[in-house]
């Protein structure tokens, strides 16, 4: 076998572009300050020691955007779109969150995870509503979803009453920043149980095989006896999951709940994670690690930005600018054009060494 | 370049990971003849038209067309059409959703402005000058697939060439549109325009072609003048190996009646796409559905495996009462079903050849238990050396696969499955005439081991030697049923035509 079919069979070819972006970023970070990395140790005002510096607030940052990369890539794959209403949604699941802990007299361990389930259900069912529009009622996924994008927001309003009511209980304290006795953030913990679920779930189902048939050709999948909308509908509930989660951690980081703002914009840098991941927009075959690569390269990006003491509002344009030169290079005319220039070059060396020879 | 020559290709190389498509080929076309294009699946035909234009570019060798100075440069197929290499490719690619007017002109006019009454009426002229039954204005994806594949035809015409492509162009269309192709091929012929041609018909080469040009694994094996190789040798010289069985395959013999015992029964079933029919089949029995294209017969069996909405009837399998209108609950009754259209209905093109194979038993073992990775391996494993599959690897796509050998993945697919019975829409379509036979003899094999097949193709011979009964259809009817001396080709084209059934 040739090097080239080495290479698709290991798929590492995909997390190249993400790989080398963050490669990119940690030289950048490198040259302009050394200790830019560098990670310490340090008491914090409960009392406990925990990891921090640069990194490790890149890598716990970017926690709710990596959750919601994850299930928006099966939301990718299977229905070949995105959704675009992901942080209205969130902001919808934390409101029922933070209703429900309020609701409590003490908010014990047994609360929080109550009020979790309960907002996972909501979050779930919120899914489903987007899942039919697109599985049975078969409406484009971002113009489906873009109804719940626009009103998301202010049915979160309504469920807390139109106020930001705050929680400030030590447990969900803790699912924001730290767990006694634990240096690394709760939320970073989170995204390696979620991440570990996932590939669980490709394990032991064939949710993995089956959402990529539905996406790459749909017709045929059905004549396979896959039940196509079944799948399309799952995707859209597993997302719910993730934007359940999200949107907890949300809300747990902040303390309260701020409907108007918490996740605001994030759906737009959850389907740049897909794609900076090397995933089709378009659906089929996807990478779930590659996604949630791409989670931390836009995180990093716009942590380097703002060390770089650029304004928040120019960090948009920044990022812009760098996202577009990665999209660009992970198209296939660019990886085809390189592939020749490497072909010719190679054949350019294996003529000049003839040529040598025949002196 | 020697007079009367319009393309000359020399020393061609072609590699893709893992297999090496084209090695130091030559090829040369003259002008006013219509030149085959031959070799086994796999052999690199469509490679090879794949570079000359430009889908695909070369690794060496050099493209000279008459008229053009030096060698020809061919980056895309735009540039191909543009010095008058005319192409219809061997799976449709044209646009379901837009017209048939629109298909036959995108991405052609230099200006932006195309008017689309202009261009409508000029496709009007050409369709029926073609006798092309199809509307300019209705959306192509309305008409079947026979009309799909003249369409193309038509907008390849259009384009005024030099060199006409054809790849497997007649495998879809019944003898009376394939007659209309030839006709409109020796029409071009006469007006000077070469034309390649590629088809895995025998006789559709010696009724049509002046030369023919042989490939084996990617290298040229010959070119021949028509008289000079009659039929056995072509097949010799593609195959590799004398093909002994091929004038044997005749006396096939015992063909399997089956038992008494039945496996599939139906009362009126009827779908979205077919009027109320009955049908049954016995154990170890092979029939087939056969009529012209568009008399229902592919509906029909769509609709026994649930692949349309089922919308009435009652079902029996093994004599117990089910219920049928989804594939999955055929597939759990022991039904197996290659579809007609591979790309449509068959292949799913960026998953590797192991996850086609193993698809439809995964699926029927459930979505809680999948196969491990070293059970996929080896079962596809045993199918690919089993039907002799060419690929580079089971890691490799399908849709890098050669049409025949995609055929053979999805074929492998409903072996896998052990179906006791099995549905199999031209599975022949695109496969060489090797393996055809191989696959007759397999069908033959099911049948032995207790298997029951519906075998449907448009070669009435092929079904003819398989075949223990023929169910005939004309307009969606079933109009006959054809067994024991009846089979043969006078009362099978009388019974399609409309004559008497016995
Ligand atoms: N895009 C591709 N990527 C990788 N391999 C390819 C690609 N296209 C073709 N091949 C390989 O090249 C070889 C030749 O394929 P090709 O399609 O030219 O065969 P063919 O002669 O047209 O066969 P058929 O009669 O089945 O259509 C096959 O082994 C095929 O797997
Ligand atoms: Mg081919």
């Amino acid at each position: 076998m040739t090097r080239e079919a080495g290479k698709r069979k290991g798929g590492v070819g995909q997390l190249l572009i993400p790989l080398i972006a963050i490669a990119l970023l940690v030289i950048f970070n490198l040259i302009r300050d050394p200790s830019f990395f560098s990670i310490e140790t340090k008491t914090n005002n409960t009392g406990n020691t925990v990891l921090a510096g640069n990194l490790i607030s890149i890598i716990n940052g970017a926690s709710e955007l990596a959750i919601l990369a994850m299930g928006m890539t099966l939301v990718t794959a299977a229905c070949g779109g995105q959704d675009i209403s992901v942080g209205a949604a969130a902001a919808i699941a934390g409101s029922v969150f933070v209703r429900i802990i309020r609701g409590a007299a003490p908010v014990t361990g047994g609360t929080v995870i109550g009020a979790f389930l309960a907002c996972c259900a909501v979050a779930m069912l919120f899914g489903s509503f987007n899942g039919m529009l697109v599985a049975v009622f078969r409406i484009q996924p971002m113009i489906a979803t873009l109804i719940l994008y626009t009103c998301g927001r202010s049915i979160a309003y309504w469920i807390n009453g139109g106020a930001t009511p705050t929680i400030d209980s030590p447990i969900t304290g803790a699912i924001g920043s730290f767990i006694p006795g634990i240096p690394v953030p709760t939320p970073v913990i989170i995204v390696a149980v979620m991440a570990l679920l996932f590939s669980l779930t490709f394990r032991f189902t064939t949710l993995g095989l089956y959402t990529q048939a539905v996406g790459i050709n749909e017709s045929s999948a059905r004549l396979n006896g896959i039940n196509v909308t079944l799948i399309k509908l799952v995707s859209f509930i597993i997302l719910g999951i993730c934007v359940s989660v999200a949107g907890s951690i949300g809300v747990c980081r902040l303390g309260l709940i701020n409907h108007e703002t918490l996740l605001i914009d994030i759906e737009m840098d959850t389907i740049l994670a897909v794609a900076i991941g090397g995933n089709s927009l378009g659906g089929g075959k996807f990478k779930i690690s590659g996604s949630i690569l791409g989670a931390y390269v836009i995180q990093m990006l716009t942590i380097t930005l703002y060390a770089m003491k650029v304004s928040s509002t120019d960090v948009k344009a920044y990022k812009a600018i760098v996202i577009i030169l990665l999209v660009v290079i992970g198209s296939p005319v660019v990886k085809r054009w390189f592939t020749k220039v490497i072909g010719n070059m190679r054949n350019a060396r294996k003529i000049r060494g003839a040529a040598k020879e025949g002196v | 370049m020697p007079n009367g020559t319009v393309l000359t290709m020399r020393g061609i190389c072609k590699q893709f990971p893992g297999v090496r498509a084209l090695n130091n080929v030559d090829f040369t076309l003259r002008s006013g003849e219509i030149h085959a294009l031959m070799g086994e699946n796999g052999a690199g035909k469509s490679t090879l038209i794949k570079v000359l234009t430009g889908v695909y570019e070369k690794d060496a060798g050099s493209i000279r067309m008459d008229g053009i100075e030096g060698e020809a440069n061919i980056h895309s197929p735009q540039d191909a059409q543009e010095i008058g290499i005319a192409t219809v490719y061997q799976e449709i690619t044209l646009c379901p959703n837009l017209t048939v007017a629109e298909n036959m002109y995108i991405g052609r006019g230099k200006g932006l402005l195309v008017r689309q009454k202009d261009y409508e009426k000029k496709a009007e002229e050409i369709l029926r000058s073609l006798g092309i039954p199809a509307r300019p204005r209705q959306q192509l994806a309305s008409c079947s697939l026979a009309v799909q594949q003249m369409v193309a035809i038509a907008r390849a015409v259009d384009m005024k060439c030099k060199v006409l492509i054809l790849d497997e162009p007649t495998s879809s269309l019944d003898e009376k549109e394939v007659q209309m192709l030839f006709s409109l091929m020796r029409d071009l012929k006469s007006r000077g325009v070469g034309i390649i041609f590629v088809t895995h018909f025998l006789e559709q080469v010696y009724e049509v072609c002046d030369r023919i040009t042989v490939l084996r694994n990617g290298e040229l094996v010959g070119e021949y003048v028509i008289e000079q190789l009659p039929q056995v040798q072509l097949v010799a010289r593609m195959m590799g190996k004398e093909l002994s069985e091929l004038n044997s395959m005749n006396e096939f013999g015992r063909k399997p009646m089956g038992s008494e015992e039945i496996t599939y029964e139906a009362e009126q079933i009827s779908s979205s796409e077919c009027r109320p029919f009955d049908f049954r089949i016995r154990k170890g029995e092979v029939n087939g559905f056969t009529g012209l294209l568009g008399s229902g017969r592919s509906e029909s069996v769509r609709a026994i495996f649930g692949a349309d909405k089922v919308t009435g009837g009652r079902v029996k399998v093994n004599g117990k009462s089910v219920r049928i209108t989804r594939p999955i609950e055929a597939m759990k009754n022991g039904i197996g079903y290659l579809p007609e259209d591979r790309k449509r209905d068959g292949i799913i093109a960026d998953l590797s050849v192991r996850e086609n194979i193993i698809l439809a038993l995964q699926v029927m073992k459930g979505f809680f238990r999948p196969l491990s990775r070293a059970e996929a391996e080896k079962f596809a494993d045993e199918y690919i050396a089993a039907l002799n599959i060419k690929t580079a690897s089971k890691d490799t796509p399908i849709g890098s696969l050669s049409g025949g050998n995609q055929q053979k993945v999805i074929l492998a697919r409903w072996l896998l499955t052990h179906p006791d019975y099995l549905i199999l829409d031209e599975p022949t379509r695109g496969i060489d005439v090797g393996t055809k036979l191989e696959i007759q003899k397999l069908v033959l094999k099911l049948a032995e081991e207790n298997v029951s097949v519906t075998f449907i193709s448009s070669e009435i011979e092929e079904m003819l030697r398989t075949c223990s009964r023929l169910i005939v259809m004309r307009d969606r009817r079933i109009v006959g049923e054809l067994t024991g001396d009846d089979l043969n080709q006078n009362q099978v084209m009388k019974t399609i035509a409309g004559g008497e059934a016995s």
